[in-house]
């Protein structure tokens, strides 16, 4: 929620300036950069640093760059990571095992407290942290490794006012308007900046700033911009019936369809921003007098992920698939009380082969909603 | 405990080599900081690689290097067999058959025309296979060469008499944790890293290039565990969405682990469409 809904103009300069403050405040500044022909979160200092003049095409198993020489700083919507590696990170020592005279000893190593400010987060990107805190944070298993890199972030988001053809947010009712979840919020329109508050924090380095507030006019004119870009998305997920409609369509014959095309990669888990499976290992040293143990990203689409003692329950394709959307759309709004999917779409992009979890989804509840007619 | 005894308590390492490159051999001398504490946990008797001290068998634990490409060799894996308790391949040779297991598809008479001046010095099987069709094998490990940190990994636990388990997931969570940006997705190349396992660290990928499936199949290679990686969906994509033409659909799967199963049937698949 905006701190009094006080809007104002935010300069390159004054953002350069802003860059400074967060430094000088202990931040670590991450935005996106390009990269290896996608946009990676990666450590800035500098405005220049942020992909000016770069817009991202995104579709099923494809995403390109294209230097388009606008002036815009946050005209590339996303890359293949969320916020998810910021606070759930792809692979966290936990434990730092000793051999003792007693037996052993086992010395928890919570990470360093950092702080990271993030910019050009994305309302999807938002939503899906909200969802990771839940789990993490809100269950009874409060898990303080995510805890401490979560505690150290400042938000500074990012309003769309671009759809990508992936991207199916304003079904999902998470974007393109951030509307809570952020330190500051920016909206790119027209060569220029506006910059709101949605906390505390975000406020008193507003007031740092010293800005001039925006016109009515341009703040009209941002707004509709954002409402444009929602009205612009081709996908969309009907939630009708969900989450029964799915379990309805538990013995749909589209599950084999779409394990037919589905590699069990795991890229759609692993871009997700909600997914957060994951497994531990341990790693002893040849002397067998330590061991590190430690929890990595996993997915539901591996073999291993399904293996429960002398059983697998998720031998094939098929059962990992349906495994997975049915708890994204379906058995997560039981488990949570919302929906496991935010509509950024990268699962979509992100998958080699292009199997667009849309797609199947109509498929799977459109004759499934037929046959029980 | 004198230094004899501690030399007689532990378990003696040996390292055998058939057809191969040597690479994997030098993934073992590569360790360099855990070489010295494998040389305390072990007692490494038989290793020409390294040392011109050999000491006969039998042996606890073999590593072996190599595919059988030869008659001799094929004798010789025999009495390795008989001279050690746990063996272990090392490497795609040895657990694959290799880029030279490629002969299996061709005719070995014409590549000795064309190769050497006196072929009929050259005493060779039509083809190159895997130890595992040779002799009982304990553990394979995977690579071209394989991953030293899997090598240490899988000795470690054999030393705690924990029974060795890796990771037969696909390279893309290795990418992925890694931060890696998906050279499929990104730049359209033909990257087999969906249906390969992972082990490698995604080192090719992070380099900006197409995984060549060195580690071979993500799982149900041969005698693992799980369903066998659907390299026909992946196979589909490179003609259909990147404009392979089938020759080179066929090429990325007959590679270095080309003759084992799934990589080997894909191949022959769109081989019959060239």
């Amino acid at each position: 929620m905006a701190v009094a809904g006080k809007i104002d103009v935010l300069s390159r300069s004054d953002l350069q300036r802003f860059f400074d403050i967060l430094g000088s405040k202990g931040y670590r500044i991450v935005g996106p950069s390009v990269r290896d022909g996608s946009v990676m979160w990666e450590t800035i200092q500098f405005v220049s640093d942020l992909p000016s003049g770069w817009r991202d095409h995104q579709e099923p198993g494809r995403y390109r760059l294209e230097q388009t020489g606008s002036r815009d700083i946050f005209g590339v919507v996303h890359g293949p990571q969320s916020l998810k590696p910021f606070a759930f990170a792809p692979r966290e020592p936990l434990l730092q095992i000793e051999r003792c005279k007693e037996g052993f000893t086992a010395r928890p190593t919570l990470p360093q407290q950092r702080k990271v400010a993030v910019i050009g987060a994305r309302a999807c990107d938002l939503a899906g942290l909200a969802i990771q805190d839940q789990v993490f944070l809100q269950s009874e298993y409060h898990d303080p490794y995510y805890a401490t890199r979560r505690e150290g972030l400042f938000i500074i988001a990012v309003n769309c006012t671009r759809a990508l053809q992936t991207c199916f947010c304003a079904s999902m009712d998470t974007g393109p308007r951030a509307k809570n979840g952020f330190d500051l919020v920016l909206t790119e329109v027209d060569d220029q900046l506006l910059v709101e508050a949605g906390s505390e924090a975000g406020a008193d380095l507003l007031s740092d700033l010293a800005l001039s507030p925006a016109s009515q006019k341009v703040i009209s004119e941002a707004a509709a911009c954002v409402d444009a870009c929602a009205q612009s998305q081709i996908r969309r997920v009907d939630r009708t019936g969900l989450p029964q409609a799915l379990y309805d369509a538990h013995e749909h014959p589209r599950w084999d369809d779409v394990a037919a095309r589905c590699l069990a990669c795991a890229n759609c888990t692993m871009v997700c921003p909600t997914c957060f499976c994951h497994k531990v290992e341990e790693i002893p040293d040849l002397s067998r007098q330590n061991a590190e143990h430690a929890r990595l990203w996993d997915s539901c689409f591996t073999q291993e992920h399904g293996y429960i003692h002398g059983k697998n329950l998720r031998p094939t394709i098929t059962d990992r698939y349906r495994m997975w959307m049915t708890h994204k759309f379906a058995s997560w709004i039981d488990q949570f009380g919302t929906s496991g999917c935010v509509g950024c779409g990268r699962c979509i992009t992100w998958c080699p082969v292009g199997i667009d979890l849309t797609e199947e989804l109509s498929s799977l509840l459109a004759s499934s909603s037929r046959s029980h007619a | 405990m004198s230094t004899r005894d501690a030399e007689n308590t532990r378990p003696k390492l040996a390292v055998f080599k058939f057809a191969s490159c040597d690479g994997c051999q030098l993934s073992v001398l590569n360790l360099e900081d855990d070489l010295l504490a494998l040389g305390q946990a072990l007692d490494i008797a038989y290793f020409p690689e390294a040392s011109s001290h050999m000491n006969p068998g039998p042996y606890d634990l073999a590593l072996v290097e190599g595919s059988i490409t030869t008659e001799e060799d094929a004798h010789r894996i025999r009495s390795v067999r008989e001279q050690v308790k746990v063996l272990i391949t090392i490497g795609a040779c040895a657990t694959a058959g290799g880029i030279q297991a490629l002969r299996n598809w061709a005719d070995l008479e014409s590549f000795k025309q064309a190769v050497y001046p006196s072929p009929q010095y050259i005493q060779s099987l039509q083809t190159s296979t895997p130890i595992s069709e040779h002799v009982p094998v304990d553990f394979e490990l995977w690579g071209c060469p394989i991953d030293k940190g899997q090598l240490l990994r899988v000795i470690t636990d054999l030393l705690a008499g924990v029974r060795p388990h890796l990771q037969a997931e696909s390279v893309c969570l290795e990418c992925k944790r890694r931060g890696n940006v998906c050279v499929m997705v990104a730049k359209g190349l033909a990257c087999l890293g969906p249906v390969t396992r992972a082990g490698c660290g995604a080192i090719c990928p992070g380099m900006g290039r197409d995984c060549y499936g060195c580690f071979g199949p993500s799982e149900g290679a041969r005698k693992g565990p799980g369903v066998p990686p659907n390299t026909a969906s992946l196979a589909s994509c490179f003609h259909n969405e990147l404009q392979l033409i089938p020759v080179d659909v066929m090429r990325r799967f007959r590679g270095i682990n080309g003759y084992t199963s799934s990589f080997k049937e894909e191949s022959a698949r769109w081989d019959k469409k060239t």
